[in-house]
């Protein structure tokens, strides 16, 4: 009875709605954290340079091979199922640990990746002179230096032959940035030139120009083009034959010599033997090379720089769209608009458009946005490149206007509370003031309510930038040829096709052709999706609150 | 006769009352004296009536009280001056009142001007969160003066005017929230007379200050007078007789007695206005 009744207490107390409403918070925070921190042990342990390892492996008839390279992942299953694959296992044995091994060298064997059984292996070292190479093609190469060559004569060999390939390597990223700022720049620069050009004859032509001083004009500019595009071919011509200059010899585990051209080597390091600052270094630079350079080898290497840039404009390019737009919505549902059965109609249904679902919305902005609106601007503002489409094809563009409807209502419904919180004392003082309500509008309330547009911003940000269903419609790609901004006039390209991060993980996860070597990539590129979201919300956050220390409302 | 009566008419000796006197006969009409006149004024909130028509004139260049229990609807009438009762939903006003001889409810009146000419300021302090200076000047920016040496010269002028310069000259950059309370209505006051209006009306302005802001807001209304016509709603009796030359009792949206202060308050004519200054009801 007695403890009944303290029960009673205690549920009467409220300290069990306090315990439940606590606990609820923790386990809110244990998922979060929990997430964050399987995608960033995940994702940021892949850039660290593991130990290469030699492993020696019994054969089902005897035989010993061995293999080289890193230990990825281990795993235990049953011993039935290694049984099945046709393993020999010790009878007693139930479970058996089997390790996924990443050996490379996908040009010599065929698979880089492989699953190998606790039992059938004989002996497992940790060789000082192996080395490992990242190349442009074919994944990594692991192996033994032999040699380095130059022009096909060998320079050196032994303990000389590492330095010798660090200089050719070194020599070979100099080249491979040159080339790059010719092919990339000035040829990119004179491709663009040319294609203009073009479309500026092709609408000469529909205009019925067929020859004058512009067809002149044009071709003399033409001619000029194609001098400075021969110059630049000849240099670039001259930059590749001293880039295959070099090249070395090395031996796989299986002791084949295989011959490596310089010019594919990205990097080469041999980890057994590097220090722990050298490897911080590494650590860093390969993950600086993930966040700055471009990907390779089908995004399953090399860095996501084009994603990052294409989100982070596509979400600056969408709060442009929405903030103005969402904005003048609301003020007129809010301040003009009769309030009666219309008006709450309209609330009603822009506070359920915000769920829709968003692919959706995705295929509203391929039929109405690419196809109608695109397709016209087409006709009438660039009939000349016709029918090859510029707007009338998805692109940035496109999916910006796509996600700003997406995230309007966001921006109509917060910006609404914000203006109804406006004390009706402050709109009095003003039009006791003799200013007319678009004049208290603007000068007063609207300014009052910005606190209340950058939170509808900060929610549609949040949204938008974790979209990824309407882009596939509307404009996101798996590998987009040029940035969406760069040197050219108009230097902003909205036209152009974009890559996402949200689409890169679903791209690299699931349609890669190399499952295992991507990844640790996809959690690499999650953990900076949610890095990138958390930042650009703080960004919009720290604004508001600056802006609301400065609109504080009268009388709190 | 309570000693409340005795006291303000002490004060209202002492307040100097040689303008000529405007009794409530309406036969005054329009003359230079005369600033506002109410002619036969209903006011209904969507079927209710608020207001019963209601005739007076509120003298020039004098303080008229309202006073009045709660909900007689001193407070809509005074807003009836510069329309701002336009912005309540379902408000519908018959009669008219003039400014001088203008029917401020003629169709074709600019309400934003006639603000201007009619400024108001409100029971709770409602400065809008901008500096001091913008605040003061934020009227005359309405009206496209952008000239600093014009502006700077106004809000000194009303500042000093609303007794309030010397306690912020040196930080007039600064955040008008950052004022206290007093302070605030007073910014209130000179954001009002930057803009020159004829006529202020003050709606319960010191119902939410402490005693000695109340003072220095009292001290400020009778320094006012001199160049506004003032119209003040208040529910202190001892500040009506503290401050007004005349005073008006309304009751249940009709206005019972409009009288020089002194008699209202010591000599009512209507046994309902005695009944409410004595403290029998409101």
């Amino acid at each position: 009875m007695k403890s009944i009744e303290s029960i009673n207490k205690w549920v009467g107390s409220g300290s069990p709605w306090v315990w439940l409403s606590a606990g609820m918070v923790s386990l809110n925070l244990v998922m979060v954290f929990g997430l964050l921190f399987l995608i960033s042990v995940r994702g940021l342990g892949h850039f660290w340079p593991a130990a290469i390892e030699s492993v020696e492996l019994r054969e089902k008839d005897g035989s010993t091979t061995s293999l080289l390279g890193n230990f990825v992942e281990d795993e235990i299953v049953s011993a039935a199922r290694v049984r099945g694959t046709g393993s020999t296992v010790p009878e007693d044995m139930e479970f058996v640990r089997r390790y996924l091994i990443k050996v490379g060298n996908r040009d010599v064997s065929g698979a880089d990746f492989v699953w190998v059984n606790e039992t059938d292996i004989t002996s497992r070292e940790i060789p000082l002179d192996s080395f490992m190479a990242e190349r442009d093609e074919w994944g990594n190469f692991y192996g033994n230096l032999i040699s380095v060559k130059l022009d096909g004569e060998i320079i050196a060999s032994g303990a000389t032959a590492w330095g010798a390939m660090q200089d050719g390597i070194a020599r070979k990223t100099q080249i491979r940035r040159q080339i790059k700022g010719i092919e990339k720049d000035q040829i990119g620069k004179i491709n663009y030139a040319m294609e203009r050009l073009r479309l500026r004859t092709k609408r000469l032509e529909l205009d019925g120009v067929e020859a004058g001083a512009r067809i002149d004009k044009i071709a003399a500019e033409r001619l000029s083009l194609e001098k400075r595009y021969e110059a630049l071919n000849g240099s670039l011509s001259e930059l590749y034959k001293e880039l295959g200059r070099y090249s070395i010899t090395a031996a796989t585990v299986a002791g084949q010599q295989v011959e490596l051209p310089v010019s594919k080597i990205v990097r080469a390091i041999h980890p057994n033997q590097m220090s722990m600052f050298e490897k911080i270094r590494y650590y860093f630079a390969k993950m600086w090379e993930f966040v700055s350079e471009d990907p390779r080898e089908a995004n399953t290497e090399g860095g996501v720089f084009p994603a990052i840039f294409g989100t982070v404009l596509l979400v600056m390019l969408m709060s442009v769209f929405v903030t103005p737009f969402g904005v003048i919505a609301a003020v007129y549902l809010r301040e003009y608009a009769h309030q009666g059965l219309l008006t709450r109609t309209i609330r009603i249904a822009v506070n359920n458009l915000a769920g829709v679902p968003s692919i959706v919305y995705g295929v509203f902005g391929l039929g109405f946005f690419v196809y109608f609106l695109g397709g016209n601007i087409d006709q009438l503002f660039f009939p000349e490149s016709l029918p090859a489409p510029t707007f009338g094809t998805p692109g940035i563009l496109w999916s910006a206007l796509t996600l700003a409807i997406l995230t309007v209502p966001v921006v109509i419904v917060s910006t609404e509370e914000g203006l109804t919180r406006i004390p009706r004392a402050i709109r009095e003082g003003s039009l006791a003031l003799g200013a007319t309500k678009a004049e208290t509008l603007w000068r007063t309330v609207l300014p009052m309510a910005t606190p209340a547009m950058m939170t509808g911003l900060v929610l549609s940000i949040a949204r938008a930038a974790g979209e990824v269903a309407p882009l596939m419609m509307v404009g996101v790609v798996k590998l987009a040829p040029s940035l969406p901004m760069d040197g050219n006039f108009p230097f902003l390209h909205v036209d152009r096709k974009f890559m996402h991060l949200g689409f890169h993980i679903y791209d690299v996860g699931f349609q890669s052709p190399n499952v295992e070597a991507a990844r640790p990539l996809v959690y690499a590129t999650a953990f900076l999706l949610v890095v990138l979201i958390v930042a650009l919300n703080i960004a919009a956050i720290r604004i508001r609150n600056r802006l609301r220390e400065s609109y504080k409302a009268g009388d709190g | 006769m309570s000693k409340i009566i005795n006291a303000s008419s002490k004060e209202i000796d002492s307040i100097d009352n040689s303008n000529s006197p405007v009794g409530n006969d309406s036969d005054l009409a329009v003359s230079n004296t005369v600033s506002l006149t109410v002619s036969n004024l209903n006011l209904f909130y969507d079927t209710k009536q608020a207001l019963n028509s209601i005739n007076m004139t509120i003298p020039k260049k004098m303080v008229t009280a309202f006073i009045g229990p709660s909900g007689c609807g001193k407070s809509t009438l005074l807003r009836c001056f510069n329309r701002m009762n336009d912005l309540i939903d379902g408000v519908r006003i018959e009669g008219s009142i003039f400014l001088h001889d203008e029917d401020i409810y003629a169709r074709d009146v600019d309400v934003a001007n006639l603000r201007r000419r009619i400024g108001m300021v409100f029971q709770k302090p409602n400065p809008f969160p901008k500096s001091i200076y913008e605040n003061v000047a934020y009227g005359l920016r309405i009206q496209r003066v952008n000239n600093r040496r014009t502006l700077d010269r106004a809000v000194e002028r009303s500042l000093r005017a609303a007794a309030l310069w010397d306690e912020v000259k040196d930080r007039l950059q600064e955040s008008a929230l950052s004022l206290s309370g007093g302070q605030q209505q007073r910014l209130v006051i000179a954001r009002a007379i930057a803009i020159e209006p004829e006529v202020l009306l003050l709606d319960e302005p010191a119902s939410a200050l402490d005693p000695i802001s109340t003072l220095k807001i009292e001290e400020l209304i009778y320094e006012l007078k001199r160049d506004y016509t003032i119209v003040i709603v208040t529910h202190n009796m001892q500040q009506a007789t503290r401050v007004s030359d005349f005073a008006a009792f309304m009751y249940l949206g009709n206005l019972i007695e409009f009288d020089d202060t002194k008699k209202i308050f010591t000599n009512p004519a209507q046994k309902q206005t005695e009944d409410y200054i004595t403290g029998r009801y409101g």
